[in-house]
């Protein structure tokens, strides 16, 4: 069946053809059909998957190749292949963006553009599923640049808001920031080794290759392995929403909820932590390299800052959003202290119970036509579905034993306590904040009495909490195939190209980890459900913790900052350029021009009245002065053309007689 | 039919002027009919040039459907020749031309309602002198022909163009006029050289090729011919009249010139400037480069600070075409088949950009993005076709615009990792004013009523735009099947020819004052050269060879395939040094070598 997995992202891709061109005529308006070729390629990936677990360990990769630019002395290639990450990913892509299509059904019922939005959703989860089974960097860099092509599509869905115009902007541009130094990268690795293949580029030859040749780069030297890995890890930042390229992933809160869903879950922001783990081999050429320890402390980074900013939003997705900031800087950290088979599991667990809260957050949105959770609270009472698969979600989240998150957190925390202990500490105080925030989120949303009287909340229909079901069950039992003592994922991400250290379970790292996951449910509920919250709200008025407040409710200024040292100043120099432009090299282009008319004036002057007779020579340069100038009449010009014309005529006359 | 099949070339370069010439003969005022007339001869010209496509055979270098004929003789000699033909660079220039010359006819229906009878047949009359500047095999052919095709450019911005028409006019034909004349002198100048090594007088462009020059008179000509072309390019900073001669064009002008004229600047770089002069171009890569990629940032960056739609696109071409000309001076295949892929794609991209402005002038009557805004809603088939024209211009993988860049970019870092390091952020500035342009005319909200309720495309507009996307389509996703795999004996060819064989190491023995040369050498040879006043360079890639010459540093960089294995380096450097003298010797080597010396 590997054979045939480059159905996989076809089907989807067909679906997206036929809805784009045939529309409303289709069976659901398209919907079916994004559906039903969605359910095609899990089917497909899911006997794949089956076929891949029954071999085991021995599970050989399939790799297929074909020429796509052949020019002088090599060939860029095109080509899939189906191994165990690769597998991973097809899973996890198509369930989520099946449930999120069908949920869809309901979230988008009456919209103007409904097909189109299918065909968007369709297009971007088959360029995502591209990218997961492509082995050539360079297809992964068209993958890649689909899936952003796709996000700015889907985040713009309602072009008519400029907010969303804006954001889907946002969200190209800052990731195509990001895309060039994945590109460079790129060409780094093709340039060392001539090939983009990734299995000549990963081999332990070619690495180790990259590993020897030291480049300076400025002051540094550098290995070529790092060079390269750190610029795909530049990609990584931009697409997977890493400081400091995080600023696109807020914003993108403009696009429809399901749209949400599917970028924090499944296709756009896994894209670069996937790739980081594809790649895993030049980040890991040393132990201990520079490459691995930026990822690591990017990640750390990451997490924390975007989970004191989710302690203070107030718009439901808003903090989902830097919830999923937050977490895939815990799955850099995790890939960057060595832990690839940790970093990946939270991938696959996150997107199920992260795909949950934010189709949760949509039926909360549908339910109750606002996002912002201070005008909600007591939803409990009147979405009980929604609520319920919320916490299930939340729990998983949070780290709480035994739900999928938990398992996948503390394989990450493992891994950094035997590698960095700062990268550990970090972790832990970002579980503890994890814990704190969305515990604070469903606080606020569903517990409590209503705050605002003109909400009318309502269940959202059966299709979209099905899907909620579906992956609420996935958060509890994902997390599952990797248990300690058994890792059945472990043993399944296993691969020849990389000495992973496996560390035994460690039942003090777990406690300290469901200890600071619990600590923070308490603490939120202490501060938003007891009379402590007066105190709490007393505190806050104190001006440093104002400060602080604002500090972080304003997003460390990131924003206005690149609007200061970057935006701004760029646009001013567009328009500085565009004066000098104008002003310099057009009005030299001008004065050369007058000067000219001027001297010729001049000498036709001097020319006819002083030297008239002397002259041949001044009036040789005159004529040839004039020349040009007589050229700028429209007369003369026509005879010119005149002349050229019966020029090209005899032309034709001498060939047609020469040639019989 | 067997005068059909071996004159086809001839037949394609003149039955448009044959057209012309009919039109201009028919009474005025049967505007119908040089509608009709035209654009049919615009449709058959491309049908007609469609078997010099399918019989193209590829894995041949030089010039194929050549047709030749004695013209004019000079001091008894057999001197000029009618002689044309297409290699694997101009097939897909003629190509392009006589696919946007029936597209161009047909978007000028309706907005072209002044003197109908000269506007076509100036159209016609420009496609001949467009196709005969490629076809040329000939200097003095050529020369009529980019001469001769500047009369109904001229006459189209300057009857049916802008209110600022005649200073825009005046402008692009001086500024051509003064690349030309000079071009011409070193023509003529290059004749006689030939003629005092060799005793043949010939204007046949492949004798000329090889013709020994000294240092001096190569630096002159190259200069003289590089000039001309880098103002059709045009090149920054000899770019100010694209954006006047653009903004004052009407459509079909517009997208002739951006789509054809421009390149010609390109081509001829390649034609003529790197066979004719290559120590001259290898000497000269760096200003060049530095003024490609100056081209390729500034123009995106002044590009975003205007206003008009017109405008924006032209400062893009500089952006676009800074592209083509730092891929050919790369002297790699990548490079120049990217910049070759570059040309026609831009052709197509910015012709269809184009398109799209005229297609809202005529129902807006402006040009200003400020009046624009949510059309989207009201014309949601413009928008898809406009969407897919932008993320071409953008270089979006899938379509032809990625394929170019990307070449480029890649020979570019073979040159430089510095080189590819700018071109690339070029990207993101192209994305930068291209998404912005988008977002002002298609989304937000629609603020001016009159945009409300536009009409959508027409049957003839989509048409029009129709077959350009699918081009875009087809060369994006097969560029190998489409372009690739014909162009890559003829740019091989042109490399071998700038490399020399072994020719061009001792060229830069032979002027040690150049700052830079360049190396290159297949299969097996050894050289000795002398590098005094090379300068120290530090190179950056997996797999070099380094010698070093008192303070000069050299790198020697071996073909990347088959990459090399142990310690990044070959593994007997084949560069030896000896005091002031660098030996090189590839007698044992097994694989392809391409350096520089710096």
């Amino acid at each position: 069946m590997s054979e045939y997995a480059w159905l996989i992202p076809l089907i989807p891709f067909l679906a997206f053809v036929a809805i784009i061109f045939a529309g409303r005529r289709l069976p659901g308006h398209g919907a079916y059909v994004a559906i039903a070729g969605m359910s095609a390629s899990l089917l497909i990936s899911l006997v794949i998957a089956a076929g891949a677990i029954t071999h085991g360990g021995h599970f050989e990769p399939v790799v297929r190749t074909a020429a796509w630019i052949p020019y002088g002395y090599s060939t860029l290639n095109v080509g899939f292949t189906v191994d165990a990450l690769a597998i991973v990913m097809l899973i996890v892509v198509t369930v989520v963006a099946l449930m999120v299509q069908v949920y869809s059904i309901g979230y988008m019922h009456g919209d103007a553009r409904y097909p189109r939005f299918f065909a968007f959703l369709s297009m971007f989860s088959a360029a995502m599923l591209g990218l997961v089974l492509a082995n050539n960097l360079l297809v992964i860099y068209i993958c890649w640049e689909l899936v952003g092509l796709c996000s700015y599509l889907l985040i713009g869905f309602w072009f008519e808001r400029p907010t969303a115009m804006r954001a889907a902007k946002k969200a190209f541009l800052v990731t195509r920031v990001g895309d060039v130094g994945l590109f460079l990268g790129m060409l780094t690795i093709y340039m060392g080794i001539g090939s983009l293949d990734l299995q000549t580029v990963l081999s332990h030859e070619s690495v180790s290759t990259m590993a020897k040749t030291i480049v300076s780069v400025g002051p540094w030297a550098l290995p070529l392995a790092a060079l390269a890995s750190l610029g795909i890890f530049w990609g990584a930042v931009g697409k997977s929403a890493q400081f400091p390229l995080h600023v696109w992933l807020p914003d993108a809160m403009e696009g429809p909820t399901p749209v949400s869903a599917l970028i924090h879950a499944a296709t756009m922001v896994a894209a670069g932590v996937y790739l980081v783990a594809r790649t895993y081999p030049l980040f890991a050429y040393s132990d201990h390299s520079i490459s691995l320890n930026v990822v690591a402390y990017t990640g750390a980074i990451t997490a924390l800052m975007a989970a004191t900013i989710g302690f203070t939003q107030y718009d439901i997705k808003r903090v989902l959003a830097y919830s999923t900031i937050s977490q895939l800087g815990f799955m850099m950290m995790g890939l960057g202290v060595g832990g690839y088979v940790a970093g990946m599991f939270h991938l696959m667990t996150h997107a199920f119970f992260k795909a949950n809260l934010f189709l949760g957050s949509g039926s909360v949105i549908h339910g109750t036509g606002t996002q912002d959770i201070r005008e909600m609270g007591g939803l409990k009472k009147h979405m009980p579905r929604t609520f319920w698969t919320f916490i299930i979600a939340t729990a998983a989240l949070a780290g709480i034993f035994p739900l999928a998150g938990f398992w996948s957190k503390d394989e990450i925390l493992l891994t950094a306590f035997h590698a960095d202990k700062t990268i550990f500490y970090a972790g832990v105080i970002g579980a503890f904040m994890t814990a704190f925030y969305m515990s604070r989120l469903c606080i606020l949303t569903f517990l409590g009495e209503p705050r605002d009287e003109h909400i009318h909340a309502h269940e959202s229909p059966r299709v979209m909490t099905v899907p909620l079901i579906v992956l609420a069950f996935l958060a509890v039992v994902a997390g599952w195939v990797g248990l300690p003592g058994k890792n059945l994922f472990a043993e399944f991400l296993h691969t020849d190209l990389l000495h992973l250290e496996h560390h035994a379970f460690s039942l003090g790292i777990a406690a300290v980890g469901t200890a600071v996951a619990l600590f923070g449910v308490l603490l939120a509920y202490i501060v938003y459900m007891t009379p402590a919250s007066r105190t709490v709200a007393a505190l806050g008025q104190i001006s440093v913790f104002r400060f602080i407040h604002s500090l972080v409710y304003n997003k460390y200024w990131l924003d206005e900052i690149y609007g200061v040292i970057i935006i701004r100043p760029l646009f001013a120099v567009t328009r500085w350029m565009f004066a000098i432009d104008r002003w310099i090299i057009d009005g030299t282009v001008n004065a050369v021009g007058w000067l000219t008319v001027a001297i010729s004036r001049v000498q036709g002057w001097v020319d006819k009245w002083i030297v008239d007779g002397l002259v041949n020579l001044i009036g040789i340069v005159t004529r040839g002065a004039g020349l040009i100038l007589r050229r700028t009449q429209t007369g003369v010009a026509q005879q010119y053309a005149m002349v050229m014309l019966l020029g090209l005529l005899a032309l034709v006359y001498f060939y047609l007689i020469r040639a019989g | 039919m067997q005068t059909l099949t071996e004159h086809i070339l001839s037949i394609v370069i003149f039955l448009p002027l044959a057209a012309g010439a009919i039109i201009l003969l028919a009474p005025p005022g049967a505007n119908r009919f040089f509608k009709w007339f035209s654009f049919v001869t615009g449709v058959v010209v491309f049908g007609l040039s469609l078997p010099l496509y399918t019989g193209f055979r590829s894995g041949i270098a030089g010039p194929q459907f050549v047709e030749q004929a004695p013209w004019i003789s000079l001091f008894g000699q057999q001197a000029i020749w009618y002689r044309v033909g297409v290699d694997g660079i101009s097939l897909f220039l003629v190509l392009l031309t006589t696919f946007l010359t029936p597209v161009a006819i047909l978007s000028s229906w309706n907005a072209i309602t002044t003197r109908q009878r000269e506007f076509y047949a100036s159209l016609l009359i420009l496609e001949t002198g467009m196709i005969g500047v490629f076809a040329a095999l000939d200097m003095f052919l050529f020369y009529i022909f980019w001469e001769a095709m500047l009369i109904p450019m001229y006459f189209l911005i300057g009857m049916w163009g802008g209110p600022n028409r005649v200073y825009a006019t005046i402008k692009f034909i001086l500024f051509t006029m003064f690349g030309s004349l000079l071009m011409l002198v070193a023509i003529i100048a290059l004749f006689f050289v030939h003629h005092r090594a060799t005793g043949v007088y010939t204007f046949d462009l492949f004798s000329l090729y090889g013709t020994p020059l000294t240092g001096r008179a190569e630096f002159l000509m190259f200069g003289a011919f590089a000039l001309a072309f880098a103002i059709k390019v045009p090149l920054w900073p000899l770019h100010t009249w694209l954006p006047d001669a653009h903004v004052e064009a009407p459509t079909a002008g517009s997208v002739i010139l951006a789509g054809v004229l421009l390149k010609m600047g390109t081509y001829g770089f390649l034609r003529f400037c790197l066979p004719l002069f290559p120590s001259a171009s290898a000497a000269l890569v760096p200003v060049i480069a530095a003024l490609a990629i100056i081209g390729i940032i500034y123009g995106a960056l002044v590009a975003y600070a205007q206003q008009d739609i017109k405008r924006l696109v032209a400062y893009s071409s500089v952006a676009h075409l800074g592209f083509v000309t730092l891929g050919i001076f790369t002297f790699s295949i990548e490079g120049i088949e990217g910049g070759i892929v570059q040309m026609v794609s831009h052709g197509l991209s910015t012709g269809a950009l184009f398109l799209i402005v005229g297609m809202i002038y005529e129902r807006r009557h402006t040009r200003d993005m400020s009046q624009f805004g949510g059309i989207w809603k009201a014309m949601p088939v413009f928008g898809a076709f406009f969407l897919i024209v932008t993320l071409a211009s953008i270089g979006l993988p899938g379509l032809s615009g990625f394929v170019g860049e990307f070449l480029v970019i890649v020979g570019a870092y073979k040159v430089s990792a510095v080189y590819a390091a700018l071109a690339a952020s070029g990207v993101v500035l192209a994305a930068v004013y291209m998404l912005w342009l988008y977002q002002r005319m298609m989304q937000g909200p629609v603020e001016n009523p009159e945009n409300a309720d536009l009409p959508d495309l027409s049957f003839r507009e989509i048409v029009v735009l129709l077959p350009v996307v699918a081009l875009i389509f087809l060369i994006g996703v097969f560029p190998r099947a489409t372009m690739l795999r014909q162009m890559d004996a003829s740019v091989r060819q042109t490399i071998e020819l700038v490399e020399g064989r072994n020719g061009l190491p001792s060229r830069v023995a032979e002027s040690p004052e150049l700052p830079v040369g360049r190396l290159g050498c297949r299969g097996t040879g050894a050289w000795d050269m002398d590098v005094r006043g090379a300068r120290p360079r530090t190179w950056m890639s997996g797999a070099i060879g380094f010698g070093a010459v008192g303070s000069q540093a050299i790198g020697m960089q071996p073909h990347p395939n088959p990459p090399l294995k142990g310690e990044g380096a070959s593994p007997n450097p084949p560069v030896k040094v000896d005091g002031d003298r660098l030996l090189l010797d590839f007698t044992s080597a097994s694989h392809d070598a391409v350096g520089n010396v710096r």
